[in-house]
């Protein structure tokens, strides 16, 4: 290899290493796949999921396997924003990666509330879930319409100065219309995909798996839903497209970024494989140098499209 | 506690009956490592999901680690096509044991229902005489590690609900017998619902102390993705926690079965 070529990424005027996020949900608050190695081996981490209040989640079982993929149904259990600010944060902190909030509410009031007291961190950037498909109120209702998703992002971009990414939903008719509304509002960043609902049901007992009956359908089965959308999606918008759903390898990494993606994130895939954003970062450094391409941000919507 | 990813040669592989597979790997630094009552994320090739299962016994001289599990569906029937000599993936060990020894003195009952009996085989070798095995089956053709348990010097007492071999029922009287006999530092239990609420009852009734090891689906296995929940009452107050990290083992005083 007669040169080393840079995987790192900027994205919203914050430095990434590498393009790797672990992605919310699945990788908790960054402190339990640390006997494997440490979180700096990440470009950053989105943090599960906080509401105003702590809670809960639902009933379960709250996972199903399906081909490919899997269902969950967590219902957005976390700790509450204070515990997220007082005990995680200062714990991130101390790790050199770039640490995302990722934020959900029920009504406009708790997503502002919540903005503000991140607003008061050293947390790098908020990505707003504005379409989790597993709580009866909120969350997915503002993600599925232009005009919901763009108040929540007109309330949380007044509430503070910290880069906004706004996270969509792929369960819309039209993707790039919501895309559009909320960079009208302020938007940094869009991210997507969020799960697909699904459902599955065991015969035996015609009960669903899920307790919830219904969940968010993620892992290598929406990948090429993913990509679709984040092509779309990067073609429509001009702020910066961070893009996720079912990626498991560098190659899938590499064409979600040739799709349009300034930054990727893993979830699903490191459940089967904890090493897997790791083995991506390893498999896009050898993909650029065998390219001869010295930095992995030349490859972003690259696509040759027909 | 610290766990590994790694892959593992499979040294022994056994049937122990209709679909149940007992595995035994070389895996130094994991049996080094193990407690008694944790678990391992088996990865079946083709599947996402991984599928826990329970560490039966540990040979920390030997370096090696035993796994017992039954086929139940599409995942543990691809695990169970791995031969002596090919190599397990597995992610381990996980999650919390069992307290043990016992924090009191006295001799141990360990209670264990059909695929429930495997993980409580390490408390029997550590308690020899001083344990009472009671191990439950749904018939004899599906009695599993009896011979494993009598090995250790415990009292094993077989039930099965058919009658079919040793005492004809649920291991509910025979808990009740020897918990009234005295002297039971700990019970400590893994089996189906319904048996460990009855356990936990009984102990409670007994004023014993006791343990329960819970199952639960799954994603992660290592505390990140809150799918795996389960109720405790701690101060008082339900707290919803993870299986996996926090579990699998739970105190009978505070769990909600
Ligand atoms: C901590 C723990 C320890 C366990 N120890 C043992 C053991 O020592 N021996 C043994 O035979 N079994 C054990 N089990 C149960 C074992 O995990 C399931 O039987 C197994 O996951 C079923 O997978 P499958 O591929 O056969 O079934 P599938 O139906 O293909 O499984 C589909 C999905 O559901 C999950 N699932 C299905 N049943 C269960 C269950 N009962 N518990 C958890 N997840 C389930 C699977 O993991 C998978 O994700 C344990 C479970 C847990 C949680
Ligand atoms: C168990 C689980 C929990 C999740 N929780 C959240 C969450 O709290 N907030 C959020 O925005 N997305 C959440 N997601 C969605 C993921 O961040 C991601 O958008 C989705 O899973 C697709 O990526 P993947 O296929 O790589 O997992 C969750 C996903 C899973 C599997
Ligand atoms: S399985 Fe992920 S937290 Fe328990």
């Amino acid at each position: 290899m007669s040169f080393k070529p840079d995987i790192s990424v900027d994205v919203c005027g914050k430095h990434f290493k590498n393009p790797v996020i672990a992605a919310s949900g699945a990788y908790g608050f960054g402190e339990d796949y640390t006997d494997l190695y440490p979180l700096s081996d990440l470009g950053g981490i989105s943090c599960k999921g906080t509401t105003l209040n702590k809670k809960d989640g639902n009933i379960p079982p709250r996972i199903a396997e399906t081909p490919s993929g899997i269902l969950n149904s967590v219902g957005l259990q976390n700790p509450g924003v204070d515990k997220f600010i007082n005990y995680y944060l200062p714990r991130l902190r101390k790790q050199d990666t770039v640490v995302i909030a990722n934020i959900a509410g029920a009504v406009i009031d708790d997503y502002i509330a919540v903005a503000e007291k991140l607003d008061a961190t050293d947390v790098d950037m908020i990505e707003l879930n504005i379409s989790c498909p597993n709580v009866k109120q909120g969350g997915a209702t503002w993600g599925v319409t232009c005009e919901g998703a763009a108040s929540v992002t007109r309330a949380v971009r007044k509430a503070t100065k910290k880069p906004v990414i706004v996270k969509l939903t792929p369960n819309v008719t039209n993707i790039t219309e919501i895309a559009k509304a909320v960079e009208a509002e302020g938007a940094d960043s869009v991210s997507l995909i969020n799960t697909l609902l699904g459902m599955r049901i065991d015969i035996r007992t015609r009960r669903p798996i899920l307790h919830n009956n219904v969940g968010g359908l993620s892992g290598p089965a929406v990948f090429p839903v993913a990509v679709r959308m984040v092509w779309q999606v990067a073609n429509a918008v001009k702020i910066p497209v961070i893009g996720m759903g079912g990626i498991a390898t560098a190659e899938d990494a590499i064409e979600m970024m040739m799709a349009g993606a300034s930054a990727v994130q893993m979830g699903t895939a490191i459940f089967n494989d904890p090493y897997a954003p790791i083995k991506v970062c390893e498999g896009m450094e050898k993909f650029l140098a065998e390219q001869k391409i010295e930095k992995i941000s030349d490859i972003v919507g690259t696509v040759k499209p027909w | 506690m610290s766990f590994f990813c790694n892959s593992y040669p499979i040294v022994d592989k056994k049937a122990l009956g209709e679909g149940i597979y007992s595995y035994t790997l070389k895996c130094p630094e994991v049996a080094e490592n193990a407690n008694i009552g944790q678990f391992v994320q088996i990865k079946a090739e083709g599947y996402m999901l991984r599928r826990p299962i329970s560490i039966c016994s540990v040979d920390k001289g030997n370096g090696t680690m035993r796994l017992v599990f039954e086929v139940r569906g599409k995942g543990t029937d691809k695990i169970s096509e791995l031969n002596k000599g090919d190599l397990m993936d597995v992610i381990a060990p996980l999650g919390n044991g069992f307290t043990v020894p016992a924090k009191k003195d006295g001799r141990v009952i360990v209670v264990g229902g059909g695929i429930g009996t495997p993980p409580l085989l390490d408390i029997a070798k550590l308690y020899g005489d001083k344990c009472t095995a009671i191990l439950g089956f749904r018939s004899f053709d599906k009695i599993i590690l009896d011979k494993d348990y009598a090995k250790t010097g415990a009292n094993v007492i077989v039930c099965t609900d058919d009658g079919s071999t040793g005492v004809h029922g649920t291991v509910a009287q025979p808990l009740a017998d020897e918990l009234a006999k005295g002297d039971v530092a700990a019970v400590y239990a893994c089996g189906p619902t319904p048996m460990l609420k009855a356990v936990v009852a009984a102990a409670k009734q007994a004023g014993v102390y006791s343990e329960v090891s819970l199952e639960q689906r799954m994603g992660c296995g290592v505390g990140a993705c809150v799918v795996c929940a389960c109720t405790v009452i701690r101060d008082g107050e339900e707290k919803v926690v993870r299986v996996c990290k926090d579990g699998p083992v739970f105190s009978g005083e505070e769990v909600v079965l």
